[in-house]
C-alpha cells in the first residue's frame, strides 16, 4: 500500500508540473488572441487555425527542405505574422463597423478556408517533424525535453511582448487604444496602423506557438480544433482582453487538462475542463479577475 | 398579396411537394431532396437563435446528442427511436439550459456567448470521441438493422417515404418560425437583440426569453441530428457534431438569409447543391474543396451580402417597405 501511495504521489507531481509546462503554450496563445480582442475588439475563431498553418510550415522548411530547426522557426513567426495582417487586412477591416458578430463569423469562413486549404495542398495524413528530443529523468520522474523548452520559449515570448507593449511608443499607442479607441483617433495616432502591427504581433504569437507545439503534436489539418476551443475558453475564463486573466486562467485549464488525464483519456480533460468552467460562469461569469459591480 | 392568396400560395407548394415523389422516382434526385430539406430544418433551427443575435456555434453539439444518444439507446438497450428520439431531445434541451442558463442570467453575450458555444460543440465533439467504447469514436457509428418492424425502428427503405417524412419535419420548421414570428416572444426578442438593458427596462424578461428560443432550437436541432442518423443509418463525430457542423449552419443560414423563414431552406439547396456539383466535378479530389469554396462564400457574403440571398431578393422586390427591425 505504501508503495503504492509512492508511486502515485510521483505521477501526481509529474501531471502538475506537466501541467505547468503545458499552461505556457496555452498562455502564449491567449495572450495573442486577448491581444487582438483588447486592441481591435474581434475574436478570430481562426487562431488555432493560423498555428495550424504554422505548423505545415515548420514541417515543411525542417522536414522537406531540411533547413535547421532555429532557423526555420524565425521565418514561421513572421509568416504567421504576415498572414495575421493579411486576415485584418483582407477580412476585419472592410466589416470594421459591421455588427461584432459579423466579424466574428467572417473568421468563421476563414477557418474553413485555413482547414480545406491544408487538406487540399497538404493531404490529410499526420506529419511530425521527426525530432526526438530527449526526455528529462529527474528523479523518478520523466519531462519531455521539447515541454521544457516550450514553456521557456513561451515565457520569453511573453516577456518580450510585455517590454514591447510598455518601453516602445507603438506598444504604448496599442495600450491607449484598448482603453478608448475613439479618444486615440483624435490624439494623432493612426489607428489603421495600430491595427495592422496588432493583428501581425498577434500573428507572430500564434507563429511562435507553432513553433513551440510542432515538436510535440503531430500536424494535420484539424490539429487547430484540438486546441482552439480550450484556448477560446482559456480567454473567456480569464476575461476577454485581460492580459494577466488570461495567463492564470492557462494555467488553471492546463493544470486540470494534466491532470484529468492523469486519472483517464486526455478527451476526459477536456471534458473536465470544460464542466470546471461551466461552474466557474456561476460564479465569476465576468472573468477570474473581474471586479463586482 | 392578401392573407388568403398567401396561403393559397403555400397550400399550393406544398401539394406539390408532396406529389413530387409519386411522380418523379429517380432515387439520387430524391437523395438529395431528403438531404437537403433535413439540413434546412437543421438550419432552421439555427435561424431561431440566429435572427435574434444569439449567434451560436454550439448546435453541431446539439445535433450530435441527438444523433448518437438515438443510435446509442436503439443499439445497446433496443429502445425504438420513436421512444430515443424524444430522450435525445430532452437531452440537448437540458445542455442548452445548463449552458445558457448562466449565459443568459450573467448577460454573457456577444463574443463571450459564440466562444461559449464554440467550446461546448468543441466538447461534444470530444465527448463521443472518448466514449469510444460505445459510440466507435471517430471511426463513425451504425445503428442496428432492424429485424422486426420497420416502422418501430424508424428505418425504410425507399427514398419515397423518406422523403415523405423529411418534408414532414422540414414543415414542423417552418410552422414553428410562423409560430414564433407571430408570437409576443419575437417582439421581444427583437427588442433584447437591440438593447438588452433596455429591454430589460421595459419589462422583458431578458432570461426567460432568450433561454425559451434557445430551448425551441436546441430541441429541433436534436430532432433533425437523430433523422439524419436514421436516414443515413451512419454518423461520425465529425459528421453531426463539432465546430465544423456548426459553422456549416451559420454558413448556409447566412447565404440564404436567415431574417425571412425560407431563408435557411435556400441556404441548404445552395450548399448542397454546391457541395454535391463539386463532388461529382472533382470527384475523390474534391475533399477540401467545397469547404474551401463554402469559407470563401461564407466570407465574402458576410462582407457584402449580409442579409443572404432571399433576404436581399426580398427587399429588392419590396422597396416601399420599410427595412425591418430586425436587419
Amino acid at each position: 500500500m505504501q508503495a503504492f501511495l509512492d508511486i502515485f504521489d510521483i505521477y501526481l507531481l509529474e501531471a502538475v508540473i506537466n501541467g505547468i509546462l503545458l499552461g505556457g503554450v496555452l498562455a502564449l496563445l491567449a495572450l495573442g488572441l486577448n491581444l487582438i480582442f483588447g486592441v481591435i475588439d474581434v475574436t478570430w475563431i481562426c487562431y488555432a487555425e493560423l498555428v495550424m498553418i504554422g505548423m505545415y510550415a515548420m514541417y515543411f522548411m525542417v522536414q522537406y527542405y531540411g533547413v535547421s530547426y532555429f532557423i526555420a522557426a524565425p521565418f514561421t513567426i513572421l509568416l504567421v505574422a504576415l498572414l495575421g495582417a493579411a486576415l485584418h487586412y483582407l477580412v476585419i477591416a472592410p466589416l470594421l463597423t459591421a455588427p461584432p458578430i459579423n466579424q466574428l463569423l467572417a473568421t468563421g469562413g476563414v477557418l474553413f478556408v485555413l482547414q480545406s486549404f491544408a487538406t487540399v495542398a497538404f493531404g490529410i495524413d499526420f506529419r511530425n517533424l521527426g525530432i526526438r528530443l530527449p526526455v528529462l529523468a529527474f528523479g523518478d520522474m520523466n519531462f519531455s525535453y521539447a515541454r521544457l523548452l516550450s514553456f521557456i520559449a513561451a515565457l520569453v515570448g511573453m516577456v518580450a511582448v510585455y517590454l514591447f507593449m510598455t518601453r516602445t511608443f507603438t506598444g504604448t499607442a496599442i495600450r491607449a487604444i484598448s482603453q478608448d479607441r475613439q479618444i486615440m483617433a483624435l490624439m494623432g495616432v493612426d489607428t489603421k496602423r495600430i491595427y495592422i502591427i496588432t493583428s501581425a504581433l498577434g500573428g507572430a504569437l500564434a507563429g511562435l506557438a507553432a513553433c513551440l507545439l510542432v515538436l510535440q503534436y503531430d500536424v494535420h489539418p484539424f490539429v487547430g480544433l484540438s486546441f482552439g476551443p480550450i484556448t477560446f475558453l482559456i480567454c473567456v475564463l480569464g476575461g476577454l482582453g485581460n492580459f494577466i486573466g488570461g495567463f492564470i486562467a492557462s494555467f488553471v485549464f492546463a493544470e486540470i487538462i494534466s491532470l484529468g488525464g492523469l486519472f483517464s483519456d486526455l478527451e476526459w480533460g477536456y471534458v473536465l475542463a470544460f464542466a470546471f468552467f461551466i461552474v466557474m460562469m456561476f460564479i465569476r461569469p465576468a472573468g477570474l479577475l473581474a471586479r463586482r459591480r | 398579396m392578401t392573407r388568403q392568396a398567401h396561403l393559397a400560395a403555400w397550400a399550393v407548394g406544398l401539394a406539390a411537394l408532396v406529389m413530387l415523389p409519386f411522380v418523379y422516382r429517380d432515387p439520387y434526385h430524391l437523395h438529395i431532396l431528403v438531404l437537403i430539406l433535413i439540413w434546412s430544418f437543421a438550419y432552421t433551427s439555427w435561424s431561431m437563435m440566429g435572427r435574434f443575435g444569439l449567434v451560436s456555434l454550439g448546435h453541431g453539439g446539439f445535433m450530435g446528442i441527438g444523433a448518437y444518444v438515438t443510435a446509442l439507446l436503439w443499439n445497446h438497450l433496443g429502445l425504438s427511436p420513436w421512444v430515443g428520439i424524444p430522450v435525445s431531445m430532452v437531452a440537448a434541451g437540458a445542455l442548452a439550459l445548463i449552458v445558457g442558463y448562466p449565459c443568459f442570467r450573467f448577460r454573457i453575450t456577444g463574443h463571450y456567448f459564440v466562444l461559449v458555444t464554440l467550446a461546448l460543440s468543441g466538447i461534444v465533439l470530444q465527448v463521443i470521441t472518448a466514449t469510444r467504447d460505445w459510440t466507435g469514436g471517430s471511426l463513425g457509428y451504425t445503428p442496428n438493422r432492424a429485424t422486426g418492424n420497420k416502422l418501430w425502428a424508424l428505418q425504410f427503405d425507399d427514398k419515397t417515404t423518406w422523403y415523405l417524412v423529411a418534408l414532414a419535419v422540414w414543415v414542423v420548421g417552418l410552422v414553428v418560425w410562423h409560430w414564433i414570428d407571430r408570437s409576443m416572444s419575437r417582439y421581444a426578442l427583437e427588442a433584447i437583440s437591440e438593447d438588452e438593458d433596455a429591454a430589460a427596462a421595459a419589462g422583458v424578461d431578458v432570461t426567460a426569453e432568450k433561454l425559451k428560443i434557445t430551448l425551441i432550437s436546441a430541441l429541433m436541432t436534436a430532432l433533425a441530428g437523430a433523422i439524419y442518423c436514421q436516414y443515413q443509418m451512419f454518423i461520425t463525430p465529425d459528421t453531426v457534431s463539432g465546430i465544423a457542423v456548426s459553422l456549416q449552419m451559420v454558413f448556409a443560414a447566412i447565404v440564404g438569409g436567415l431574417f425571412v423563414s425560407l431563408g435557411p431552406t435556400v441556404g441548404a439547396i445552395i450548399t448542397i447543391l454546391l457541395a454535391e456539383s463539386l463532388r461529382i466535378g472533382f470527384g475523390t479530389r474534391a475533399v477540401g474543396w467545397d469547404n474551401l469554396v463554402y469559407g470563401v462564400l461564407l466570407v465574402l457574403f458576410i462582407i457584402f451580402l449580409p442579409k443572404g440571398i432571399l433576404g436581399s431578393l426580398l427587399e429588392r422586390l419590396k422597396p416601399q417597405r420599410k427595412p425591418s427591425p430586425s436587419s
